[in-house]
């Protein structure tokens, strides 16, 4: 559509929260893109006054969907203030098990539901009608009405089950301190969450994966997973044939720096390393925690960027360069993508790494990478239940100090998660948050360099027909992105 | 509703549209856990078409556009419109804060165009019902609910607003709110039988409201001899020093399990009475108790406080053993036992 120089897009849904994007079209491709976040809630603002511990009741509730995140995010930043050159205070073993439970149930979650009921509804659109496998993908994934969503749905719940024994509730607990779990676990619940666990197991061994876990955690590269892909019943596999039909490896490429701050810690480390990876390097670097900087050039707000540990912009709609609520963070100046294919580059997973080398960073591998964690991590979970050891306490709850500078950082289902905080005699005096999508759907910098989605829409192909391309749809999504923790 | 209009609720699905604006989505996704039977299956239940949601439609960008546009116009008929999150007004009335994406219009116009359109008008969550968290430390963003700003009546639609099925705002407050005092409600839409006698003062459902969170509490026989927690996760009653406000906040949360079977007090941290106005702004750290000369303020709120300080002394100096060890503990210490059996 030539004569379509500008598209807006708008309301994007299926993304957990706002979303615009606009679209320069050249001829039949997206040329350039802006994306905008409209939406502004202030929770930084909201917390600086408060006791310390408050942050534990606003933070969750900055996101429904990661609210675990932003409890783990706070939790840790409070655990963090100290007296200078002593150790951060660890939570004791069962605290850490707990927490990571509590985390990875909201993670696994967060990855199905994305997959299920905001990723996959796309292929049963009519634009897709006449292809050869869209009855099949329609009958299978269609939003609400397909066959998937009412095996999906329950299998989701159950997993949520482990919230009610691990945390009281979900979303928003309290029960995620910063010297552990409030939720004490006895040797009858650590069965009991054998048993839950066990049933999200039977659902992706089932209807997700049709496979054993351990056998889509152990794919080390690509043509092993399309060999697998073309006799498997399962969703995923569905996937991958849907995927490869339409070339979803060469869709929204980016090749950017991935960024991981570490998933799933314990006194073993964490679970997945911290970590920057560049696909140019083929290897993980130590991440300068230091070189991360946002910018408010073209984002509404007015005085400096800077270092989230100092820097606290304030919200002005006057910037006329600005398009967006969302900041610009970058690493060292350099654009950086989050989310689980950017942890799994990091933490070095062999199928991920050879799916970028041949192809960039793209819808494909960002999908696949969510698949093979559901994997991973339900694998971990087990390995957790069983090292809770239920004579041993849960929590450190001995006082805390109420002055100093700390960050909590953490990894989201999709992509890293920063607090910095800083605490004036058990009063919050500076409070601010790096959201995943805030790296990920970040508008253009001082520089002018775009974001990693506003890189990955460059190119985007509209189909013949089409007013609004459905392969944006599946750049965006392939994100998962968070619109509401990004507007916090 | 009469029973013209009950006829016709059977001959034809209820048609929802949903929005989310200033909230975190946390209330579709506690929906999304909804279990016996799962989200989907009660919907088909309520007979329940959604023309639109956020969250769960395929429709986007401009078709999703023009089903809204058409339910604001009132040209497409709406039988329950969910509003999930605060209603933006900030900054400075404008509305600013939150633009509809693809619209460049306040979030807040479409809202009030499909509330006044629509035979019933849901408030999910404590944003949507009365400004929630969203409000919170001096509501730099202007936010408010439907028909209240905090307790202050008015909000959004008014004063004296009610909806074309003649009912007021329904307020499902909550943060979040638990699956099934929506799924309830919804039924109870779709079988024709809801009425105003069915919601408090607050307007929110009687169905979850009823009762205090207090009934039904495993820590009630240490809330009985006021044998209290100190730290959050100890075993007694966290009215006394951690902010617990179960003894009057409305909910049923201890009768009705939260994901399969908890509650905020099962989990080991005090209520912090998310289903009322103003939640947000308790005065008080959450989880520490005000007090003036080593009493609790305030606490209850429906009994002489001369009285309540009298037995709570007398009850004290009986406490069982057993909760006196437990109370200030993660993991009992002591457990019931029966005496007929004698110790090994």
């Amino acid at each position: 559509m030539s004569d379509t120089p500008r598209l807006i897009i708008g309301p994007f849904n299926r993304v957990e929260g706002d979303l615009e994007v606009r679209l320069d079209m050249a001829g039949d491709h997206v040329e350039a893109a802006r994306v905008t976040s409209p939406l502004y809630r202030g929770f930084e603002g909201m917390l600086v006054g408060r006791a310390a511990e408050d942050a534990l009741v606003y933070a969750p509730r900055i996101c429904g969907i990661c609210s675990v995140s932003q409890s783990v995010a706070a939790a840790r930043a409070l655990a963090g203030v100290r007296p200078a050159g002593h150790a951060r205070r660890v939570a004791p073993p069962n605290g850490a098990h707990a927490t990571n439970l509590v985390h990875a149930v909201e993670n696994l979650a967060d990855h199905i539901t994305h997959f299920y009921l905001f990723f996959m509804p796309d292929f049963a659109r009519e634009t897709y009608a006449a292809e050869p496998w869209h009855e099949a993908a329609a009958a299978r994934f269609t939003a609400m009405k397909g066959t998937a969503a009412s095996q999906m749905l329950p299998a989701r719940a159950g997993l949520m089950n482990l919230m009610g024994v691990l945390a009281g509730k979900w979303p928003h607990t309290l029960s995620i301190q910063p010297g552990g779990s409030t939720r004490a676990i006895t040797r009858a619940e650590q069965a009991r969450l054998r048993l839950m666990l066990a049933g999200f197991r039977a659902f992706c061994e089932t209807s997700l994966f049709a496979a054993p876990l351990e056998q889509v955690a152990a794919f080390t590269n690509r043509d092993a997973l399309y060999a697998w892909a073309e006799g498997s019943p399962g969703d995923a596999a569905h996937f991958l044939r849907l995927s490869r039909a339409l070339g979803l490896a060469g869709l929204g490429r980016t090749s950017l720096r991935h960024m991981s701050f570490g998933a799933y810690a314990s006194s073993d480390g964490p679970l997945f390393a911290r970590g920057v990876f560049h696909a140019q390097a083929g290897a993980a670097a130590p991440l300068p925690l230091g070189a991360i900087a946002e910018d408010v050039s073209h984002a509404w707000y007015r005085g400096e960027g800077g270092p989230p540990r100092s820097a606290a912009p304030m919200p002005d709609m006057a910037n006329p360069d600005a398009y967006s609520w969302c900041k610009a963070p970058r690493l060292g100046g350099h654009v950086a993508e989050v989310g689980a294919l950017s942890r799994q580059l990091v933490a070095g997973h062999p199928l991920l790494r050879d799916m970028v080398a041949r192809d960039g960073a793209n819808v494909e591998s960002r999908v696949v990478a969510r698949l093979v964690e559901v994997a991973l991590v339900t694998i971990a979970m087990e390995h957790w239940i069983d090292m809770i050891d239920p004579a041993a306490p849960f929590q450190d709850t001995s006082p805390r100090l109420d002055t100093g500078d700390a960050m909590g950082l953490t990894e989201a289902a999709r992509g890293s998660l920063g607090h910095w905080l800083r605490l004036d005699q058990g009063r919050i005096s500076h409070y601010q948050i790096i959201a995943p999508t805030t790296w990920n759907f970040s508008p253009r910098d001082a520089a002018g360099t775009p974001g990693p989605l506003e890189q990955a829409l460059v190119g985007a192909p509209l189909r013949s027909g089409e007013t609004e391309p459905v392969s944006v749809q599946h750049i965006v999504r392939s994100f998962d992105p968070c619109m509401v923790c990004t507007v916090h | 509703m009469s029973a013209g209009e009950h006829e016709r609720a059977q001959d034809r699905p209820l048609r929802l549209i949903w929005l989310q604006s200033g909230g975190c989505g946390g209330c579709t996704m506690s929906l999304l856990g909804q279990q016996g039977p799962d989200l989907v299956a009660a919907l088909r239940a309520a007979r329940v078409e959604v023309l639109w949601h956020p969250s769960l439609s395929e429709a986007t960008g401009a078709e999703a556009r023009a089903i809204l546009n058409a339910a604001a116009s009132g040209e497409e008929p709406v039988d329950i419109f969910c509003l999930e999150g605060s209603v933006i007004h900030g900054p400075n009335g404008t509305g600013g804060f939150h633009i509809m994406a693809g619209t460049g219009r306040p979030m807040r116009e479409m809202i009030e165009g499909i509330a006044r359109h629509a035979t019933h008008v849901v408030a999910v969550g404590s944003c949507a019902a009365f400004g929630g968290i969203t409000m919170g430390g001096g509501n730099a963003v202007e936010a408010g609910g439907l028909a209240y700003d905090g307790t202050v009546p008015g909000g959004l639609l008014g004063e004296g607003f009610r909806a074309r099925g003649g009912l007021p705002v329904i307020n499902i407050a909550g943060c979040p709110i638990h699956p099934g005092w929506f799924v309830d409600t919804l039924m109870q839409i779709a079988g024709g039988t809801m009425a105003g006698a069915d919601l408090d003062e607050w307007e929110r459902p009687l169905a979850y409201t009823a009762s205090l969170v207090h009934h039904g509490c495993a820590r009630n026989e240490f809330y009985e001899f006021k044998a209290s927690a100190e730290n959050l996760g100890d075993l007694g009653c966290m009215m006394e020093n951690l902010g617990c406000k179960g003894t009057q906040a409305r909910a049923d949360c201890n009768t009705r399990a939260w994901n399969g079977s908890g509650s905020c007090l099962t989990g080991g941290y005090p209520c912090i009475a998310c289903t009322a106005p103003g939640f947000e702004e308790p005065g008080h750290a959450f989880a520490v108790t005000p007090k003036i000369s080593g009493i609790p303020i305030g606490l209850p709120t429906d009994m002489p406080k001369a009285w309540f300080v009298a037995l709570a002394s007398l009850s004290k100096a009986a406490t069982p053993r057993r909760l006196k060890e437990n109370a200030a503990r993660p993991i009992s210490a002591v457990l019931p036992r029966d005496r007929r059996k004698r110790e090994r």
